[in-house]
């Protein structure tokens, strides 16, 4: 029984260590995909967030500064995919396909210029992202394994109240669903339809930016190209799971990293192949949309770049 | 009205102007790395042309980039956006591998076999994903992302199987029997290099024929009715729910034949995967660049592969090969704005008439 208590308490502590990622990116494709633009680019903005968070920490030796860093790096290719999506109307997917391209491209190439290295070098624990509960709990109770986390997991769950709350209590959270939902009457009724575009695209970088710095300052202690691979696109597929509302994606974020937490049990036990193991999240995201979930609703405008006729 | 069409209305200028676009920023991001970009763009222009071997090599790395390619472009023209070309290339690649291992016929023979069956591969993962779309109306990027990462852990959970995995360890299965191949040994390997193959001839015929179909057969009409406007192709009696399942079936097979050019003419059997390989994704590029049109994709197909394999050699003047994914990340966004370089012509063009 003891050991069962103890194995429960590492599958949610390593949940809480795989989900914030996942939550961080998914709740900045909420806002940009519920103010009409499409963000594939998520992918791209997290791994240039992993890279300035790993790179900055290494410098300063500060990491709740490196992680801000880490959003703003993705913030700032949220303002290039805002530029061209909302000011030049281009195609959204076109663009965050190239900013797929772009951001990593910089990363890794920025990190052969400063390290010769495609990887940067591992920092020091000290300067990682703290810890919350460290040293309050007995090391192997049930306590001590779920709340080894760093305490960015559990500013990533008060988060989604934030994020919820702004979504449907306040002004610029309507007006932003409304963006997403038909432009042109929002501009008729006098709400700036560009402006909360920007807002929210650049907004969707930053939180993917500081979903990839996660990865870099607590996950892992050093950026690598492979590090981010595939969890952009986990992340939008959470968000379309969860019907492009920030509980919703919280909850497929919890699945998917329900799922890896599984994953890393299992695979210690070696009964079944760890390939199989690693299968159980796409199937059960697939078996649950058609059994319980069904039709997610795509946000009318979404995808659709707003002209504003003279 | 009426008059011939000046060269600004061609799509290709603007393409061209986003190349060298990439090309020129690419070379600010080597001046800031204080090397010079005439040595680097030197040493990629010589890596793929100064030898037949390496334009050889070139077309090796573009042809599944042209399947690929012209898997995404064909969804697009259907309105459906295939991210999934990825899954359907892997395990269009484990099909031929498959067959390529266990089957034994004489060589054409085998080879149409492996071809049959990594096409029927790709396209039942593409079908999976449009029937989930149609019957249950699960959003097709999301399934598509889904199917990615099955078939990569499909693959590599097949590839360790006993009849396929190679005697001895290591993370890789058996090569496919040499009637399998479809490298061309009769060609001097120290020439032309040991991977020339017939895989470019074949996806040159399959993007004429893709061409011919969009643009000439009932099938191709109703699938560009249904990607201008689903609702009128709707009314005009089009069933939209089978012309996204035939689209998803022919784009699936595309990717997945790919696949089987990929193993049969480099690479001959299949690792053990880390990570997602990219073959697809860098499909929507080729698709992206080449217009959607399928003589397009052979022509952008080829560019990226010579920038992929050219780029190869970049760390010979100290340049990371990075700065190629940064050059066609500049070409892919300079050509999602090039309306408005487009406009801007227009305009000007209008005022000189006015005048």
């Amino acid at each position: 029984m003891d050991a069962f208590i103890s194995n429960l308490g590492l599958i949610i502590n390593a949940t809480l260590i795989a989900t914030p990622p996942l939550l961080f990116a998914a709740l900045g494709s909420c806002f940009s995909e519920r103010s009409g633009v499409v963000n594939i680019g998520i992918e791209g903005m997290m791994t240039i967030g992993a890279f300035t968070g790993a790179v900055v920490a290494y410098y300063t030796h500060n990491g709740w500064f490196a992680f801000l860093c880490g959003g703003l790096a993705g913030a700032l290719f949220g303002l290039l995919h805002a530029v061209a999506c909302v000011s030049l109307a281009a195609d959204q997917t076109i663009t965050g396909t190239a900013i797929n391209f772009l951001a990593p491209g910089i990363a890794v190439f920025l990190a052969k210029m400063l390290f010769n290295s495609s990887d940067t070098p591992a920092i020091d624990s000290t300067w990682k992202l703290p810890k919350l509960f460290d040293g309050v709990f007995k090391a192997g109770t049930f306590w001590k394994n779920v709340l080894n986390v760093y305490s960015v997991a559990y500013l990533v769950f008060l988060l989604v109240i934030v994020v919820w709350f702004v979504f449907y209590k306040t002004r610029f959270g309507m007006r932003l669903r409304a963006v997403g939902e038909h432009p042109t009457a929002c501009d008729t009724l006098g709400i700036n339809v560009f402006r909360v575009r920007y807002i929210c695209v650049i907004l969707s970088g930053f939180l993917a930016g500081l979903g990839g710095a996660y990865v870099t300052l607590a996950t892992v202690n050093q950026f690598k190209p492979i590090v981010i691979v595939g969890q952009g696109f986990i992340a939008i597929a959470a968000v379309i799971f969860g019907k492009f509302k920030p509980q919703g994606a919280m909850y497929a974020c919890l699945l998917f990293g329900f799922c890896s937490g599984l994953k890393v049990l299992l695979g210690s036990g070696n009964i079944v192949s760890p390939n199989l193991i690693s299968m159980i999240p796409y199937v059960v995201t697939v078996v649950a949309l058609i059994l319980f979930v069904g039709k997610s609703r795509v946000p009318a405008a979404n995808g659709k770049p707003y002209i504003k006729s003279k | 009205m009426n008059k011939k069409k000046s060269l600004k209305d061609y799509d290709i200028v603007f393409t061209l102007i986003a190349i060298l676009i990439g090309f020129a920023v690419g070379a600010i991001m080597l001046v800031i790395a204080k090397i010079s970009p005439i040595d680097a763009y030197k040493t990629l222009f010589d890596g793929v042309f100064s030898k037949p071997k390496f334009m050889i090599w070139s077309i090796v790395y573009a042809t599944p980039l042209i399947f690929t390619g012209l898997s995404v472009g064909f969804s697009f023209r259907t309105g459906v956006f295939n991210i999934g070309a990825e899954g359907q290339f892997v395990v269009g690649t484990l099909a031929a591998c498959a067959v390529g291992i266990l089957v034994d016929l004489p060589s054409p023979l085998h080879i149409l076999l492996c071809f049959v069956a990594a096409m029927v591969a790709g396209a039942i993962w593409g079908i999976i994903v449009a029937y989930l779309k149609v019957k249950f109306g699960i959003n097709e990027v999301l399934s598509m992302i889904m199917f990615n990462w099955l078939a990569f852990y499909l693959s590599n959970y097949v590839m360790n199987f006993a009849v396929l995995h190679k005697e001895g360890g290591g993370e890789a299965t058996k090569d496919i029997l040499d009637s399998a191949k479809i490298t061309m040994p009769f060609l001097d390997a120290k020439t032309f290099g040991p991977n020339a193959n017939w895989g470019i001839l074949v996806a040159i015929a399959v993007a004429i024929l893709i061409y011919f179909i969009i643009n000439k057969t009932t099938l191709g009409y109703q699938l560009r009715a249904v990607g201008f406007n689903r609702t009128a192709a709707e009314y005009g009696g089009i069933s939209v729910n089978r012309a996204v399942m035939t689209a998803m079936a022919i784009s699936g097979g595309l990717a997945g034949l790919g696949g089987a050019m990929q193993l049969m003419g480099m690479s001959m059997r299949i690792s053990q995967y880390s990570s997602q390989e990219g073959f697809g994704f860098d499909g929507i590029t080729v698709a992206l660049i080449g217009a959607s049109n399928p003589i397009g994709c052979i022509f952008a197909g080829l560019f990226y592969g010579a920038m992929k394999y050219g780029g190869s050699k970049l760390n010979l003047v100290g340049a990371p090969s990075e700065i190629i994914k940064i050059i066609m990340g500049c070409i892919v966004f300079f050509i999602a704005i090039s309306h408005v370089f487009k406009a801007l012509f227009s305009k000007k063009s209008l005022k000189k008439e006015v005048k």
